[in-house]
């Protein structure tokens, strides 16, 4: 059996795999799961996986993600995969991905930059390389590594 | 294409174009060596808006467009005017773009004429923005480098001085990166071009770093010199102790090519000595003047004057 699957089972709502070792809490963070939060979440931290060797799974009842929420995750965990668990099954499942064009959810590393000012403009963001992860402001041109990129996320 | 468009990065103006631009700077040059009246611009209106001090650029700009008849409007302190009353950068472009034809900035933060072009219907010129690009300082540095050594291939261009905060530099190592030249690097180790720059342009153009110019001065076509800031070290005794041998006189410009030439973006403080300027190699005040003649010929392109 899954090992996985030993961690809980849920009826209705979404299964983020494959998650690197430990990154589970920036997940958490990304989908804000505080004391506030109202849905129960299972977190396996650091669980065997065969193609991984380790890796966290979060599983979120009744709750179902959004674009946003995905994109975001794909910057701390870029092989994840999403599952939309209904009535005990799967009806869903894909891999988050990069997103080619970063608009409005990570803030620019440069306080220069006009992305940071009081102007009437979403940061953006062009995606210059998957691994290891690299994006470019649209405005400054200043280059962000993954390092930088989680800290502002 | 120039006709119709903003320049905000030197990227915008294709090579093919960048010459044309350079032929048209020529014919313009000598029109106004020969006192010929240039009226192609005539109706058209430039807005100027300078949210940081520049004498030069400002200058050079307002010159060129009433060389070419058109008419300028412009805020002497747009800083003090606009900004102070909390507008936003965004606001003050789309109210200039009903007043004129084509609006030229300058603005200390990073990316601020991309955001401009984003909110305006009329071209914008990027005077200068933050630490970020200064296109037509790059297009007159160009203009100077193949006028002063006919042509830009093959050559062999020296930056000296601050690497790292220095605009002009940054843009001009951009530009250059699409020739087929050597370029030398030279500076205090806390002042080298910043490693996102050079990971643009290490791939296409040969690059050698060095703190020390007596190792490339003797092969070098161009020395590109800069000011360096006392500001930009925490500690004097550290910019005592490197200022000197950054410090270009006559001496060292002995031990330059006979026809090589020595640039500068100006102003210059103490960085080039003034005996130098005597110097057949000194291009500085003809790179200077070439801001008239490029920066006419950038506006008649896009503002499609003949
Ligand atoms: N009803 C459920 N409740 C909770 N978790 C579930 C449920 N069904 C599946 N899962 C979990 O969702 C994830 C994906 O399930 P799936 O059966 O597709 O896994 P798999 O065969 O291991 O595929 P993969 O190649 O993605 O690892 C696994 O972590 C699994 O444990
Ligand atoms: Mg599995
Ligand atoms: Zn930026």
């Amino acid at each position: 059996m899954d090992t996985t699957l030993k961690i809980s089972k849920i009826k209705d709502g979404t299964v983020i795999d494959h998650v690197p070792g430990g990154m589970a809490f920036k997940v958490l963070s990304i989908l804000r799961v505080d004391d506030l939060h109202e849905n129960s979440v299972s977190i396996g931290i650091r669980v065997p996986s065969g193609k991984m060797g380790q890796k966290d799974v979060i599983k979120v009842e009744n709750r179902y993600l959004e674009r946003v929420e995905v994109d975001k995750i794909s910057f701390v965990a870029p092989e994840a995969t999403i599952s939309i668990v209904k009535n005990y099954n799967i009806t869903e499942k894909y891999r988050v991905e990069l997103p080619e064009k970063v608009i409005g959810f990570i803030r620019c590393i440069n306080p220069n930059c006009i992305s940071n000012a009081r102007e009437p403009v979403s940061s953006e963001f062009k995606l210059v390389s998957r691994a290891p992860i690299s994006i470019r402001c649209e405005y400054c041109e200043r280059s962000m590594s993954e390092r930088e990129i989680l800290q502002n996320l | 294409m120039l006709k119709g468009n903003s320049v905000v990065s030197i990227s915008d103006i294709g090579k093919d174009e960048m010459f044309e631009l350079f032929k048209l700077a020529d014919s313009y040059s000598r029109s106004v060596e020969q006192g010929q009246k240039i009226d192609s611009l005539h109706g058209s209106i430039m807005a100027t808006f300078f949210y940081e001090p520049s004498t030069r650029t400002r200058l050079s700009f307002e010159s060129a467009m009433h060389r070419l008849g058109g008419s300028v409007i412009s805020v002497s302190e747009a800083k003090s005017s606009s900004v102070a009353k909390g507008e936003t950068l965004a606001d003050t472009v789309r109210m200039a773009a009903s007043y004129s034809d084509i609006i030229v900035i300058r603005h200390p933060m990073d990316g601020a004429a991309k955001l401009a072009r984003k909110f305006s219907s009329k071209p914008i010129i990027n005077a200068g923005d933050g630490s970020g690009q200064h296109p037509t300082q790059t297009l007159l540095d160009l203009y100077t480098i193949r006028k002063e050594l006919s042509g830009i291939d093959g050559k062999e261009i020296t930056m000296l001085g601050d690497l790292r905060y220095g605009r002009t530099v940054h843009s001009l190592l951009l530009a250059l990166s699409e020739f087929d030249v050597r370029i030398n690097l030279v500076s205090p180790p806390l002042l080298r071009v910043p490693q996102h720059i050079l990971d643009q342009v290490s791939s296409r153009i040969r690059i050698r770093v060095t703190e020390n110019l007596n190792d490339v001065i003797s092969e070098s076509d161009v020395l590109y010199v800069t000011r360096i800031q006392k500001e930009r070290f925490t500690d004097e005794t550290e910019y005592n102790s490197v200022i000197g041998s950054y410090i270009v006189n006559s001496e060292i410009a002995s031990t330059m090519k006979k026809n090589s030439i020595i640039m500068h973006p100006l102003p210059r403080v103490n960085e080039i000595s003034p005996e130098v300027d005597a110097d057949p190699r000194a291009a500085y005040f003809r790179q200077a003047a070439n801001g008239i003649p490029v920066r006419m010929a950038l506006l008649s392109m896009i503002l499609g004057g003949k």
